[in-house]
């Protein structure tokens, strides 16, 4: 079963991915001996009945009504089962324990951003504790995105203007993957980020360094900072810093250069137009390219404006 | 027929026999393209609507075939994001609005209903001819749109995401609207054309279960279709005007569209494969020559689909943030629905016990349709349990899933139904060889692309991705090579069924021994389809009856049009009905 389970799932980890794995065996399995059992009949009536003559004359068989209720019942009792089971699940997985440890989530095209309890922020990264049930509260800051994670069998749409949640309890330190399930647009597959789970001690001591969140790194250059926020603000999902076309125009050689707009006119990208199009993404578009970036207002500090800036500055 | 009038009237039949290679047929006696063009003929429109609709399958399909290359690799193999995502967009559009949902009650409907009713043509033949029109009007308002910024929506304009991206997107949901209305318009004439049109003697007990499948689907179609225009119409005010219905942005409600979109689409679904379900029982019981087993139970299941079938909508939206309480009914619902399917396959099955079976190309089709529909049928019973819905939802699970049903199951029935009544529309029998092998690597083509697809779905790959995880691409190769086989198989049917037009021996009227109706007519039929009134006194099924009770008509009255025609046999049988 296990071998089974790593062909066609992926591992199981979060408490209560192993009762949705078991429902998926009973309903393919059962399916398989219908199927199995079904085309059976029809291939041996095929090859018993085939015709030898044109001229050969069949029974007249209308119905038969102690048939027909037996093939009628036997799968709505199978189905009934099956919903019943299917929803006593979902239930589990809908109703979060009142002792979760809450973190809030921000879908935007096209990263996903989380905020803790002591003001700690992430980008593309969910840290949790292992063993204890974690809430996410999550809203997003434009289209509908849903968060996945396969390892935990959850899953859930993100709406713009309305908080939905979700819970799991990975009870295994370790990594899991998160897609974005609700088609966003240009990056949609790029939407992706990991959750991390830490033992217990480990996950507040990440917390605790990571407290009030966006301030620089002592051990790191203005523009080093820069490159790594441009990581994990997923700027460089659209920006390249090698010169190569994505969806958004590359910032080699970008700073100190005239840049030509949509509207017809040039500006010289210095650090007011950089600001201006992070902050307002939409004032200034650059021709040949979708009007399509989100505003950093209030997400960006100016101290990190300001260390993106100077990594844009280093891309010669 | 009012009963006490007709039991006590006696009515004079004969039989006609069906000519073959008759000198006036509906292909010669109008003639040019402009007689094409303004023709009221239901088999002329139905034969306008089955070169469209192939045309766009076409279409569709290199969508596809474009989408699956690109695929091979992770991130890009050959075209940018923004292209990828309008062309998966443009498949699902063209495949469900252009192809599946006019296919069969369109294109085949349109030819057969009639014939199968005994009648001279649709209730009401202008407007049959305005429903093709629409339809291309909103093929080309729709290509208007792809020209002028092309769309990227996915074919679900789902909103807020629809409302706020750039494109096309107004006309594109302008030219569904107008398709709409062919839609519409169809199940109109259709449902009035069977309870007004049929036949002396044609009661509803006697009706084909093809007629049957179309009078299901033509309920949903009138009922259903609005829903989606007024839907589109919102999503395009929102866009022109800013009305906020929608955007939350606007104080609008993203979540109430999917309500909306999918109160039309999941029953669309059903107006898609419903009328497959009709061939399906006209291939087996004619090639197996045989009563169909349980005729009640596979037209009143058409029925119960069709209605509970507008109940069901909200399975698409379980982790859509719907309450819990609303997503257990719609599964429970969900379930309901599958019940009268599974009594089809059941009742199918039957059917060919003790039955002469001639495994001849459209029999062989409808088996292709039984397998696959039937993993489509049950991974649906997978999808609507909620908690494996959690996790398989937007995966290529669901992917798979409906291509099983839509291509693996209607596809199939529509193949099927296309070589069943080949020689029917064109006088021509196709190579039988060359169909079986088609067959084959159609069926062999289509599991190799869409069987990897559920395990990848399983393993959690979202679907709509440019860009994927390594761990994904050994089952996208796959997948990529089997729609390769799969595109070959629909070129090599093309391929000989356009060649028997030109050098395909002509056919017999009726190749098959069917005792359904249509096939009681000369090859190809005449204009008005009879030389006579027909007469029915047995069911389509009644294999055990004699060929010529099949082929009456009253005696003296023709049938209202034109020369009488020479009769072959004049036996005559006093009628008590």
């Amino acid at each position: 079963m296990d071998a089974l389970n790593d062909l066609l799932l992926p591992p199981a980890k979060s408490t209560l991915a192993h009762q949705t794995d078991t429902l998926f065996w009973f309903v393919h399995l059962s399916g398989l001996v219908l199927t199995i059992g079904l085309i059976g009949v029809l291939i041996y009536f095929v090859i018993k009945y085939r015709r030898e003559s044109e001229d050969e004359v069949t029974p007249l068989i209308t119905h038969n009504n102690k048939l027909e209720v037996t093939w009628s019942v036997i799968p709505l009792i199978m189905v009934l089962i099956v919903f019943g089971w299917g929803y006593q699940v979902f239930m589990e997985q809908r109703v979060a324990p009142d002792d979760a440890y809450e973190v809030n989530v921000t879908g935007q095209k096209w990263i996903w951003q989380f905020t803790y309890e002591n003001g700690a922020r992430t980008n593309g990264e969910l840290h949790v504790p292992a063993g204890r049930p974690v809430k996410l509260i999550m809203n997003s800051s434009d289209v509908i995105h849903s968060f996945y994670v396969p390892d935990y069998r959850i899953k859930q749409d993100v709406l713009p203007g309305r908080y939905t949640e979700v819970w799991f309890n990975a009870p295994e330190p370790g990594e899991s993957i998160v897609f974005c399930t609700e088609y966003c647009g240009t990056s949609h597959s790029d939407m992706t980020a990991k959750v991390i789970v830490h033992e217990e001690g480990e996950f507040e001591n990440w917390l605790a360094d990571n407290a009030g969140g966006g301030g620089m790194p002592e051990d790191l250059a203005p523009a080093e900072w820069g490159e790594q926020l441009a990581q994990e603000w997923a700027c460089s999902t659209c920006h390249s810093a090698d010169g190569s076309d994505m969806t958004g125009p590359t910032w080699q050689g970008l700073f100190g250069h005239e840049v030509q707009l949509s509207d017809g006119s040039t500006v010289t990208a210095d650090e007011n137009y950089i600001r201006e199009s992070i902050l307002e993404p939409g004032a200034k578009v650059v021709d040949g390219y979708p009007n399509v970036m989100n505003t950093y207002q209030g997400q960006l500090n100016d101290e990190q404006i300001n260390a993106i800036i100077e990594y844009i500055k280093t891309l010669k | 027929m009012s009963t006490e009038e007709t039991n006590l009237k006696k009515i004079q039949v004969q039989r006609y026999e069906p000519e073959s290679d008759p000198d006036q047929h509906y292909l010669n006696e109008e003639t040019g393209i402009w007689a094409w063009l303004t023709t009221v003929d239901h088999k002329k429109i139905g034969l306008m609507y089955l070169a469209s609709v192939t045309f766009f399958f076409f279409v569709g399909g290199i969508m596809a075939l474009l989408v699956r290359t690109e695929l091979w690799t992770p991130a890009k193999t050959f075209i940018e994001a923004n292209t990828y995502n309008q062309i998966f967009t443009l498949h699902g559009a063209i495949m469900v609005f252009l192809f599946l949902v006019p296919s069969v009650p369109a294109a085949l409907g349109n030819f057969f209903l009639p014939l199968q009713l005994g009648a001279k043509d649709v209730a009401f033949p202008r407007l049959n001819l305005l429903s093709y029109y629409l339809y291309v009007a909103g093929a080309l308002i729709a290509i208007v749109s792809i020209v002028n910024g092309g769309i990227d929506t996915g074919w679900t304009f789902y909103t807020p995401y629809s409302s706020t991206t750039g494109g096309a997107v107004t006309t594109m949901v302008f030219g569904v609207f107008v398709i709409g209305f062919s839609s519409i318009l169809t199940g109109v004439n259709f449902i009035t054309t069977i309870h007004k049109m049929r036949a002396p003697g044609l009661s509803w007990d006697k009706l084909s279960l093809f007629s049957w499948s179309l009078y299901a689907t033509s309920i949903i179609q009138i009922l259903a279709t609005p829903v989606l225009a007024i839907t589109l119409a919102l999503v395009g005010l929102e866009r022109l005007l800013g009305i906020g219905i929608f955007d939350p942005a606007l104080g609008g409600d993203p979540v109430l569209f999917q309500h909306f979109f999918w109160f039309y689409s999941h029953p669309a679904v059903y107006i898609m494969i419903v009328p497959g379900f009709g061939i399906v029982s006209e291939v087996i019981t004619t090639f197996s020559k045989k009563h169909i087993f349980g005729y009640w139970a596979i037209a009143l299941s058409s029925l119960a689909i069709a209605f509970i079938g507008f109940l069901v909508w909200g399975h698409h939206m379980f982790v859509s943030g719907q309450a819990s309480l609303a997503s257990m009914v719609f599964s429970f619902l969900t379930f309901l629905v599958g019940i009268p399917t599974g009594i089809k396959m059941f009742n199918w099955t039957a059917t060919l016990y003790k039955g002469s079976i001639k495994l001849a190309s459209p029999l062989l089709y409808i088996f292709g349709f039984f397998f696959l529909f039937l993993v489509g049928g049950l991974t649906g019973i997978v999808l609507g349990s909620i908690a494996l819905n959690v996790h398989l939802h937007d995966t290529y699970y669901v992917v798979a899933h409906f291509h099983f049903v839509m291509v693996g199951g209607m596809v199939m029935a529509f193949l099927a139904g296309v070589h069943y009544w080949w020689p029917k529309m064109t006088g021509r029998l196709y190579n039988e060889t060359l169909a079986k092998i088609a067959c084959g690597i159609i069926f062999v083509g289509f599991n190799v692309t869409f069987l990897p697809q559920f395990v990848m779905g399983s393993l959690g790959m979202p679907r709509r991705y440019f860009n994927y995880i390594e761990q994904f691409q050994v089952y996208h190769q796959i997948s990529t090579i089997g729609s390769y086989i799969l595109g070959i198989g629909f070129v090599m049917i093309f391929y000989y069924l356009v060649k028997s037009i030109y050098t395909g021996e002509k056919a017999s009227p009726n190749p098959w021994g069917s005792r359904a109706l249509e096939w009681q007519v000369n090859s190809l039929p005449p204009l008005h389809n009879f030389h006579h009134t027909p007469v029915i006194i047995n069911g389509p099924y009644d294999y055990h009856k004699p060929m010529d009770e099949f082929q009456l008509g009253l005696a003296e009255s023709g049938n209202g049009h034109g020369t009488e025609v020479d009769v072959s046999s004049t036996e005559e049988k006093p009628q008590a009905e």
